[in-house]
Order: structure tokens, then sequence, then C-alpha cells
């Protein structure tokens, strides 16, 4: 492991060439409150006069809206508002989630004027004195439709003469990417493998529904709501047709996200029913609701044909996907990017063509969802690995190694990888913890093993200049205020960056007091989403807390006598390096005093910006992100042939994450991206019929329980190498993508057929079985 | 709908409260009496994230009337801490072995292992597995909180130290 440290500097981060707080898994602040059951989250606030809102959704997936007639729900007592789209000041959002690059611009509604879009979209708002009164009331508005046709997959969206979902068309956008000639070298190769891989619609299902408070105090529209992004007050201060300084939205710590708290959710309802009434309103999604209406993960179909030489060396990758965007634009221009981007995995490929599409149809709206495109891909590119593999009587893990890429390497949209590529030490770490293989329980039991290999990006796509700021405090005490406008889902985004600081600047971490999520009172620090923060925000207060120690750190040379190079700032005070002289040292309180005397600030603010580049849409090159986590997922599963059911008897995951910031939050990620991967492939689909969800319960939709699957083992890999602070790589969202292609894997490993249709249900299975029997019946006769 | 008054016993306390006959215990102790360690999460009985213990019980306050938890004990997460914020043993446990991310399912995963362990004593790793399917968890993936609660039951159980199950 080498660590690079800037010649020159007081040291604090590192005496004796390791860490001190970095690399530990101290229980912060967070955790000590979500233990205690103390944490205040979105829906836990309350105002005096404080009304309960309800959202009116639209009834039906496709329709003209006739009328809405809101009098019957304006009578009833109780009711203190009920807003129309009349009633919005500015009734458009217009996304433009690419930035402009690509995308068809289609605006939305914050509630429906004329024309509804799928089933769910807000038509009314209301306000009550009590929850009961808002439901009610919601009931009695009426809204008459004229039913249209409307488009409920991406093939009848993109058929000929197929009803249009908007005027503008039903295709958002087509990324498309490629390097060299696939169709010839597709022509040239050894062997062609083809297949079509379909996933389905899952639902974030965090436990705590969408809420949030909001009000009005000195003129300024407040919300305090789980989010993932305070700087949609911008958006928000638009649809009131405010100025920007005039809305300021407060993060709560939230009760789980996974990307869909990274659109708005309850702020512009509760925005307006807030600026209409002028009082506090309460706004809380039922579960029903959620289900309903809230985003969803695109379901994807992905066609691949990869040529390949005889000894396994791919030498063409044709991919086409089509993802389903459901009725309004929100983010999926930029998932579409990330699947076209990340479509040949972590492997060489020399020629390739890429085509992604985004299609409207009039489902429930897709858009982020841990993954954000470039998991929906391991699925395809996997099963291909695999498919190549038994063409060619190679293993697995042979025709793997002979394609991963390394560092340097060129990726289908022209740039270049800048750090090491630890997948295949990956790989073999994750097969090791599966150990010695199980014998099938029983007759008609068949077991198997898989792997599954993925490169996921962390950060913003570069073309979004993305940056990020802290503000560090060194107090007279000694204690560090840091103040950074990040969010915080639950991963421990605040949590690591008072780790950070803690290891820079020796402040003890129970001396450091954190403030997020606030919009007015924080330094911008962006969104908690793309795995960015750790990279973004933790580069931030690195920066901040050694330029800080850079300040005041000549002040304690000069008292101690020593070069300010020869400091350690550690355990809550400034001494000399090297063996302990005996009381030679300076407390942070005592150094914050002197730095006071002679004018020195003991506060500092930091802007870190990540590195800058340029897409061109048309050629389908430039600069995609800014770097990649790598990993391996091994399962081993054992299939009943009888009932098609899968069970999973062991699961192990491996990831590279440069540098573990707090080890026991990489393996709790790990463990909880593994798990809701496993949830999507085998036992999760919202099931949208015709535009209607089938799991209109939470009981109807299976995410994992602690009985469903096996402990997740987890092995670490500290390259050194990542783009974040002091070498480390994003982790959050890395772990989900590998699941559904190991399991897969597993099962074709079981009963000699690969699965391609997500979720991997018994009927599927069985499907797969029968498939078998009727060709090795044909085959026979 | 007509209120009527109802005395609860919360965690050792008689609150007062007026509820309507239909008012769920799960609403009427977050946003009556205010306590934040009760949570909404599906109103269906599913999450488990309202859970709380109903004479020493686990149930869902979400499927329990307000009006049917007078004259019984009631005990939330914050019932099961000591004087002073005292953690209990059970929580130290979460803590230490890092079983909560986002913390939301946290209050009712506690309780309905708390339970768990005063019927059972020493479960097996399976048996917790088993107890825990009511109290759904999005984030962890479950490893860590088998961790803690096999490390409390191991603390706690036959054999285990003396007093921790304090409370």
């Amino acid at each position: 492991m080498t660590v690079v440290e800037q010649p020159g500097q007081a040291q604090g981060e590192r005496p004796g060439g390791g860490y001190r707080v970095v690399g530990t898994s101290p229980a912060h602040h967070d955790f000590v409150d979500k233990v205690k059951g103390s944490l205040h989250y979105a829906a836990d606030w309350r105002l005096p006069g404080m009304l309960h809102a309800r959202v009116v959704r639209g009834q039906v997936p496709s329709g003209r809206i006739l009328s809405v007639d809101v009098a019957q729900a304006r009578a009833l007592p109780g009711v203190v508002a009920v807003i129309t789209a009349a009633d919005v000041p500015s009734n458009r959002i217009v996304e433009m989630a690419s930035g402009g690059l690509a995308e068809l611009e289609v605006a939305m509604p914050v509630l429906a004027v004329d024309r509804v879009r799928y089933l769910g979209e807000p038509v009314a708002l209301i306000a009550a004195v009590t929850q009961q009164i808002a439901d009610d009331a919601a009931e009695l508005v009426t809204v008459d439709y004229d039913e249209l046709p409307g488009v409920f997959d991406v093939h009848a969206a993109l058929a000929a003469g197929a009803p249009k979902v908007h005027d503008a068309g039903n295709t958002l956008v087509t990324w498309e990417i490629g390097c060299g000639d696939a169709e010839a070298a597709l022509a040239a190769a050894d062997v062609v493998v083809a297949g079509e891989y379909t996933s389905q619609h899952v639902e974030h299902a965090y436990l705590e529904p969408e809420a949030g408070v909001g009000w009005v105090e000195n003129g300024v529209v407040t919300l305090r709501v789980s989010t993932q992004v305070i700087e949609h007050a911008a958006t928000i201060a638009g649809i009131l047709g405010l100025p920007a300084s005039k809305v300021r939205v407060i993060a709560a710590y939230m009760g789980g996200g996974f990307g869909g708290k990274e659109d708005m959710t309850v702020e512009p309802y509760l925005a307006l029913l807030v600026w209409h009434t002028r009082r506090p309103v309460r706004m809380i999604w039922d579960r029903q609701e959620s289900l309903l209406a809230s985003t969803k993960r695109h379901p994807f179909v992905m066609r691949y044909r990869t040529g390949a030489a005889s000894d396994g060396t791919i030498t063409a990758q044709q991919v086409e996907i089509l993802g389903d965007a459901g009725a309004y634009p929100y983010l999926s221009p930029r998932v579409l990017f990330a699947a076209a981007a990340l479509a040949c995995g972590p492997y060489r490929v020399p020629n390739a063509t890429i085509a992604a599409r985004a299609v409207f149809t009039n489902n429930v709206p897709a858009s982020a969802f841990r993954g954000f495109g470039a998991m929906q891909v391991v699925f395809g590119y996997e099963s291909q690995m695999d498919l190549i593999a038994g063409r060619l009587g190679l293993s697995r893990t042979q025709v793997r190694e002979r394609n991963f890429l390394v560092k340097g390497d060129r990726l289908p949209t022209g740039d270049r990888l800048a750090t090491c590529v630890e997948v295949s030490q990956s790989m073999h770490r994750a097969l090791a913890m599966l150990g010695e293989p199980a014998s099938p329980s029983g007759p008609g039991k068949r077991v198997g093993r898989g792997i599954g290999c993925n490169r996921h990006p962390y950060g913003r796509t570069i073309w979004f200049r993305d940056r990020a700021s802290a503000w560090l405090s060194l107090q007279a005490d000694g204690t560090l205020l840091i103040r950074s406008g990040i969010t915080d889902l639950g991963a421990g985004q605040a949590a690591s960056l008072c780790q950070i600081a803690a290891e820079v600047l020796g402040t003890p971490l129970d001396g450091i007091s954190i403030y997020i999520g606030d919009s007015a009172l924080n330094p911008p620090a962006g969104g908690t989403f793309a795995t960015r923060q750790l990279y973004m925000s933790g580069n931030a207060v690195l920066a901040a807390a050694r330029e800080l120690r850079d300040r005041i750190a000549p002040v304690a040379a000069e008292l101690l006598g020593v070069p300010a190079g020869d400091l350690v700032f550690a355990d809550g005070a400034v001494r000399p390096a090297g063996p302990p002289p005996g009381g030679v040292s300076l407390t942070l309180a005592e150094l914050a005093a002197a730095c006071e005397q002679r004018g020195v600030h003991t506060a500092h603010l930091s802007i870190w910006r990540a590195e800058a580049g340029s897409f061109d849409p048309r050629t389908g090159q430039g600069d995609s992100f800014p770097d990649y986590t790598y990993g391996t997922h091994a399962a081993e599963v054992e299939v009943d042939v009888e009932t098609g059911e899968v069970t999973v008897l062991r699961y192990a995951a491996c990831h590279d994450v440069g540098r573990a910031i707090n080890p026991m939050r990489v393996e709790g990620q790990i463990q909880g991206g593994a798990m809701q991967g496993l949830g999507y492939a085998l036992t999760e689909d919202l099931g949208i019929e015709d535009g209607y969800v089938q799991s209109t319960l939470f009981a109807n939709y299976l995410i994992p329980n602690s009985y469903d699957f096996p402990d997740v083992q987890v092995d670490i890999i500290e390259s050194g190498e990542g783009k974040g602070p002091l070498g480390a790589r994003g982790i959050g969202e890395p772990p989900i993508g590998n699941v559904a292609a190991a399991i897969a894997s597993a099962v074709q490993d079981a009963i000699g057929s690969r699965p391609t249709r997500l979720p991997i249900t018994p009927e599927r299975v069985l499907a797969l079985l029968d498939e078998q029997a009727d060709a090795g019946a044909g085959h026979r006769g | 709908m007509t209120r009527r008054k109802v005395l609860l016993a919360v965690n050792d306390r008689e609150h007062e409260v007026w509820v309507t006959p239909s008012d769920s215990l799960l609403d009427v102790l977050h946003d009556e009496l205010g306590m934040a360690d009760v949570r909404y999460g599906c109103g269906e009985g599913v999450c488990g994230t309202c859970t709380v213990l109903l004479d020493g019980e686990p149930v869902n306050g979400c499927l329990l009337l307000a009006v049917q938890a007078e004259g019984r004990q009631v005990t939330t997460l914050r019932g099961l801490m000591g004087a002073g914020e005292a953690m209990h043993p059970l929580q130290e446990c979460f803590l230490r072995r890092g079983a909560a991310q986002c913390g939301f399912c946290t209050p009712g995963m506690v309780l309905t292992a708390f339970d768990l362990v005063r019927r059972c004593g020493r479960p097996t790793r399976e048996e917790i597995r088993y107890a825990l399917v009511g109290n759904l968890c999005r984030c962890t993936g479950y490893t860590k909180i088998l961790d803690a609660v096999e490390e409390y039951a191991a603390l706690a159980g036959p054999g285990g130290a003396p007093g921790a199950v304090a409370r």
C-alpha cells in the first residue's frame, strides 16, 4: 500500500505510516441516536397549527381530463385548502437530466392540467386540520376522464402508429457509443454468442415512506423533508414563482433512499400547500401510495451479440438497450447513458457498438435507483461471458481472466482507465469464500455455483463538472465544527467526513459536530447519489482539513520550537513527531487561543472540484465517469427441479474499495447491496399490467426478509488507488450490481440452462427445464 | 367522530389521551404522545417498524386500535432503556456490531429480538432469523443484525452475564 503525502506538510494523518482514525469502525453520533430510537426523521416534526396533506391522484393510466370538481371537498369542514393546476404559479418541471446533451425536451406538470399519462399522476392537493379529513376530502374530488389508449411496454411504444405519450414522441433519448468496427469483427469472430435479457420494475422500498413538514419563516418557504438532494430548493422556488433565496430545504437523516429520494417526492406539493395556506403542513405518503406512484427501477430489454476468438478473447460486442422510462423524463437520460457506458463491463472490447434508448410509456415513471442503469447491464454482459465459456469449453474464470481491463486501457467511450483494476483478485477471493461445494440435499435437487463481476462508476458523469464544499472551524475549546450540504442516507455519509477530519486535525471524534443537509446554512456539496458523496465531500473535507492544519501549524511550530513539518496532530493535541518527548505538546484549545491572539483564522472553507471534461453525443466519444469500483460476487444455489425453487446456500462478495474509511460501514454497504440484489434476482417484481401496478400492498411486494437468504460474507480489497479521499473508491451502489448475474450463473451451473428474465422465479426455472426436456425429446425423435 | 378519553400505560407511565375509536395505537403513540421510536412504515402489519410490546408481546402498532391498548402495558424501544439514557445491553450489541444503517427499522427489530431472547434464552442463528421475519430491513442485509442478537443472547441467555437482561 502506498500513501501519497504532500511534501512539507505537518503530519496528522499517519504517524508511523498508518492511520489512527481512518480504517477504524467507531460508533458515530448517528448510530447512537438510531440505536436509541431518538433520531428525528422527516415525519417526526410538528409545529403549532400544522395541517395535514393528501395528494389526489389520477385514476386512469392514460386519459384526457374533462373536469376536476373540488366543490364538495372544499365544503368539508376542516378542509383548509384544495389546490389544482390553476393554482400552481409555474406548472412545469423540465429536468434535462443529461444537461441538454441529447434528450427530448419534455415538461412534466406539477399537477395534471388536461391530460394524465400514468396511473397515480397528481391532480389536486388537499390540506386539512386532520389527516382523516384530508383523506376524506381527497375522496370527494371528482375527476372526469376521457380514457385514451396507452402504451405499456417499450415494444408497444416504439411500434408504428403507437399512441404518443408526449406529442414530441415516445423516444426520450438515444445514446450511441462505439469504437472500432463491431460488424466486421463479429463477421470475422471464431464464435458469436447472442442473448436477449430482460429485467423488471423494482420498488426502492425504503422503510421510511416519503415525508416532510413545511412552513414559512421570515418569508422563506422552509421544507424539512426526507430527500437525497437539497438543491431541489431552486426548482421549488421556480414552481412557486419565488426567487431562489426564498426556499430553504432541510434534509432530515433518511430512513433509506436508494435513489428513490433523489428526485423530488413530497416537496413541490408541500411547498404549494404551505405557500397557499401560510401554515405549517405535513405530508406523508402511504406505503400503498408509494408503491403506486413513486419512481421505480427501469425495466430493460438488452440484446447482446458478442464475438470471440477461439482462445476466449473478445473481439466485438453489439449491445442494444431499451429502457422503460414511464410517462415522464425524470433522470432516464442519465440512467440510459450509464447503461450504455458500462454495457461492456470490466472487459476489454476493441470493437463495440452500443445503443441505449429511453422510451416513454404510460407506466409509472422510472428514475434513479441504486445501480442506475449500470446495474441492469451486468446481467447482460456476464451472461454473455458464461455463454462464451460454455461454447468454447473454457472455465468461467478463464474466459474472464482473458478479457479483464487493466489500468490505462481505453473504454468504448474513448477515455482511459486511470486507476488499477483489481477485478481478477476480487473474483478469486469471492470464490474462495464459498469453501467446499455443498451436496444436493435430496433427490430432485441440483447444486450449482456462479460468479458475477462488475465495473461500477462512482461520481457524476464528468461533463457535469461536479464540485463539493466543506467548512471547518476549530472552536475555542479545541472541538471542531463541520458544515457541508450533504444528505445522509443512512450509509454513514456524515460520519465518514468526521473520521477524515479527525484523522487530519487530531480532534477526537466525540469533539466533532457535523451540520449537514441545509440549503440555507451549509456550503453546497451536491446531493447524495451516484456514489459521489465520499468521493466529492470526502475530498472537500480532506482538503479543508489539510488547509486549515497548514494555516494553524506555523503557530504551533512557533510555540513548540520545531518546524511545522515535524508536527503531529493527534488525540486533541499537537506535538513534535517522533517518540513522545514528555510533556512537550499543545492542546488544540491552547492552539486555538494562540491563533486568536495572532489573528490567524481557525475556520476554513474549501471547494473541491472533480476533473472536468466533455462528451460528444454525435460521435459517442468523450469523457464519461471519473473512475470505477470493481468487484465479484460468488453464489452457491440449490435448484429444486420439481418446483423450480432456487435456494441460495452461500453468498460471498468482494470489492476493491481503494481504502476503507470505516470498514464496518463498508461491509454493511456490501451486505445490504447484495441483499437488495438478491431480491432483484429472485423475488421482486412490481408487476404492471396495462399501466396498473399489481403490487398494491407491501405484502405483495417481496423484499428479502431475515429468513430468505443466507449471510453475505464479505472480503474487502484496499488497493489505495481510488480517486476519493486517501485513495478511497465509492461503495454505495456497486455491490447491488453483481447479484442477478451471480445467481443466474449458479442456476445455469445447476440445471444447464441460462435464465434470461428477471426475477428468476420458480415458474421461469420450470420453463427452462421444460425447454430442455422438449429439446431433448426433439433431439431423440 | 366522537373522541373519548383513554388511559394508556406506556413505558411505565400513565397517559390520558383523547382518541377516536378508529385511531391506531401507532398514530396515538407517534402523533399524540410524541414517541418518535414508533414509526409508520406500511400500515399493513408487514414491515414491523411500528413494533411495540403489548404486555410484553411484540405487536404491530398499526394493526391495533388505541382503545384496545387500554388497561395494558405498552413498551416502546425507549422503555427498554435505563435511567439517564442508559442503553439496554441489546442496544449496545446493535451499536457494537453496526446493526443499524438508516435506523428506521431498528426499534422494532430490537424489541422483537428482546422478546425472543427473553422467551428462548439462547436461540440459534436460524431461530433468530425466523423470529425476525416480521421486521423488514432494506439497508443492512440482516447479517449484522443477526450478529448483534446472537452476541446479546450469548451475554443474556443461560450461562451469560448476570444482569445483562437489565430491566
